[in-house]
């Protein structure tokens, strides 16, 4: 279930990458000077960062404890 | 050439942290410690060297060329959706490398999937698409480093001696430092450019008086306007562009780099960073490219903006050789250079060339992941290490690093292309397109050889077929207000396939678009009509699952 809102969560992230919404105007200009566009962006950065604190913290793998588990036995071709 | 003679200190510094890294180094004679630093880096070196090895010459560069001439999209197109793919790409993919690479002692993609789909010469086919595929990589280095030096002394150090002494100085570290040096260079460079986007911001934007008045002008410009927004670009080519940084993962030198993280924690710090180090570097850039068509006293700017309005109203009627020569003039790779030499004192303007200079000698780890590719994969492969011993091993590695060097220098000469393009055109869409093997190696036990051998051959085929394309089919002119491709192919009066101002549109798509999702099909219908490897093997990968 967890991992499941977190894929939800990353797919939201890429449909809002798409900003069609604010493709064709500069306006507001934020602090007067930087373009909506070029502002959600920065916001978008942002917002994915926050994201990717949220797989690190809920969905870490835990790869390090199989690496000490010893090899299989050799086998057949499948 | 003030600011001249401060790059050249600075790359004086460079290369004695490269060389003193090298002396601090026990057991260089072990493969393993020149090419992975014994797989002990810890979380703040493997953090910055990790982000300063993917930031090359177009991160600022070709990144505020390409925003001066189309506008604030440059940020959405690369910076931003970079970072979301690649931050997660490392998360899923190259933390699964490092656990795979620490057990079974991996040194190289290759290696990997040799053993992951029990093949043998299907693995030297596939290193040689990557080394292929990551030559021009190198080169943009080599190309950013004469053209900076050029820019920066004014042009008293020649485009042709710039690159020459990066390339040697890249080449000298990397040579004796390996991977050790190479990532403790990464470290500082990255902090300094990280620093330089600021500075450069706050300087410039002091020098032009603030923004405000010069986003106010340009949005009263007609001709300028559009580059405060985006209506220059489709919505098909942005979301094309979000496949470009899927080529990241798949860049040897990213997936070796992760081999070398000491414990696997040490990517978190990467994977939540990430973003935020992109948006340091690039928001600057972008935003101060887009400025720079404000500058009407810098003589080499108004040159590039006069060759960009010849070539909107007259470029249709101009032999392509003409128009190319215009773009050429056109082209805004150093205007974040000419911006510094304007607005930047002296001294600082030479602090600011080292940051520039950081960014663009990032080509270091793709010479040293070659190097390291080409002594795992074919010399130790074929037996020389066996024959030879582990030290010729070592040696043979920084022959091919001044081999390689020498070459890409070569290249770099006559290369006629923008940074930018040469880069997006041919590496990363190649190495999107190779993605689909690192998904299917790690996530997929029915994949096999000769799905991964499809997706190779079609890779190769792909970019060759989009090459000759480009050279067969001249661009046309940017036609504002009109569609200026030339379309080849159409079904139903949809464009199918098209030659563009700025590439090859697919219905309407980058080609990185259709390379990516064929690769895919291709790895799934292939592998399910042939044999997978034995259980053994895949329970050696698939107990690795995340819990």
């Amino acid at each position: 279930m967890k991992r499941i809102v977190l894929v939800i969560v990353v797919v939201a992230l890429y449909v809002l990458h798409q900003d069609f919404w604010f493709w064709r105007t500069a306006h507001p200009l934020v602090l007067g000077f930087i373009p909506i566009g070029l502002f959600y962006q920065a916001c978008f950065s942002v917002a994915a960062s926050l994201v990717m604190w949220l797989l690190v913290k809920y969905d870490w793998p835990s790869l390090e404890r199989e690496i000490e588990q010893p090899e299989p036995e050799e086998d057949s071709p499948s | 050439m003030i600011p001249a003679i401060v790059v050249f200190i600075y790359l004086a510094t460079v290369l004695y942290i490269g060389i003193f890294a090298f002396r601090k180094a026990k057991g260089r004679e072990k493969a393993e410690d020149y090419f992975l630093a014994s797989r002990s880096l810890g979380p703040f070196v493997f953090l910055f060297s990790l982000f300063g090895t993917n930031m090359t010459a177009f991160a600022i560069l070709g990144s505020s060329g390409h925003a001066f001439s189309n506008g604030i999209v440059t940020f959405g197109l690369m910076a931003s959706s970079s970072g979301l793919v690649i931050p997660l790409t490392i998360f899923l993919i190259g933390t699964r490398v490092w656990a795979l690479g620490k057990k079974y002692g991996f040194m190289t993609p290759v290696q990997m999937f040799r053993d992951r789909w029990e093949c043998g010469h299907i693995g030297t086919v596939i290193f040689v698409v990557q080394a292929v595929l990551l030559i021009p990589y190198i080169i943009i280095g080599i190309m950013g480093g004469g053209t900076t030096l050029n820019a920066i002394s004014g042009g008293v150090v020649p485009y042709w001696f710039g690159g020459a002494i990066v390339a040697m100085v890249v080449m000298s570290y990397v040579f004796f430092g390996g991977m050790r040096g190479t990532a403790w260079v990464n470290t500082f460079q990255t902090i300094l450019f990280l620093l330089f986007g600021a500075i450069a911001l706050i300087v410039i934007g002091v020098g032009m008086g603030g923004f405000t008045n010069a986003v106010q002008a340009i949005q009263s410009s007609p001709a300028l306007a559009p580059l405060l927004t985006r209506e220059r670009i489709s919505p098909l080519y942005f979301f094309s562009y979000t496949f470009i940084p899927l080529s990241a993962i798949a860049f040897p030198h990213i997936l070796i780099f992760c081999l070398t993280a000491r414990k696997m924690n040490q990517f978190k710090k990467t994977v939540i960073f990430y973003p935020l180090c992109i948006l340091a570097i690039w928001l600057p850039c972008v935003f101060l490219g887009v400025m720079a068509n404000r500058v009407t006293d810098v003589p080499q700017i108004r040159a590039k903006q006069e060759a960009r309005r010849v070539l909107a109203t007259q470029g249709k009627t101009m032999a392509p050789e003409a128009r190319d020569d215009l773009r050429e003039k056109a082209a805004g790779d150093d205007v974040i250079l000419l911006l510094l030499e304007r607005y930047a004192p002296f001294w600082l303007a030479g602090l600011l060339g080292a940051g520039i200079m950081a960014a663009v000698m990032a080509s270091d780890s793709q010479i040293l992941a070659l190097s390291t590719m080409f002594t795992e994969d074919v010399f130790a492969f074929y037996g020389g290490k066996r024959r030879f011993g582990e030290a010729v091993q070592v040696q043979t590695g920084r022959i091919f690093i001044v081999i390689i060097t020498l070459f890409a220098y070569a290249v770099a000469l006559r290369a006629p292309e923008t940074i930018f393009e040469l880069a997006i055109q041919y590496a990363f869409s190649g190495f999107a397109a190779l993605s689909p093997l690192l998904v299917a190696a790690l996530f997929w036990k029915g994949s096999t050889k000769w799905g991964a051998l499809a997706v190779t051959v079609w890779t190769a085929a792909a970019v060759a077929a989009v090459a000759i394309f480009q050279q067969v089919v001249p661009a046309p002119a940017p036609a504002p207000g009109q569609n200026p491709n030339i379309v080849v192919c159409a079904v139903g009066g949809i464009e199918a396939l098209s030659r563009t101002p700025a590439g090859t549109a697919v219905f309407g798509f980058m080609p990185v678009v259709p390379m990516v999702i064929v690769s895919a099909l291709l790895m799934i219908v292939v592998s399910k009509i042939t044999r997978t490897p034995r259980a053994t093997t895949l329970a050696r990968y698939f107990k690795l699952e995340a819990t």
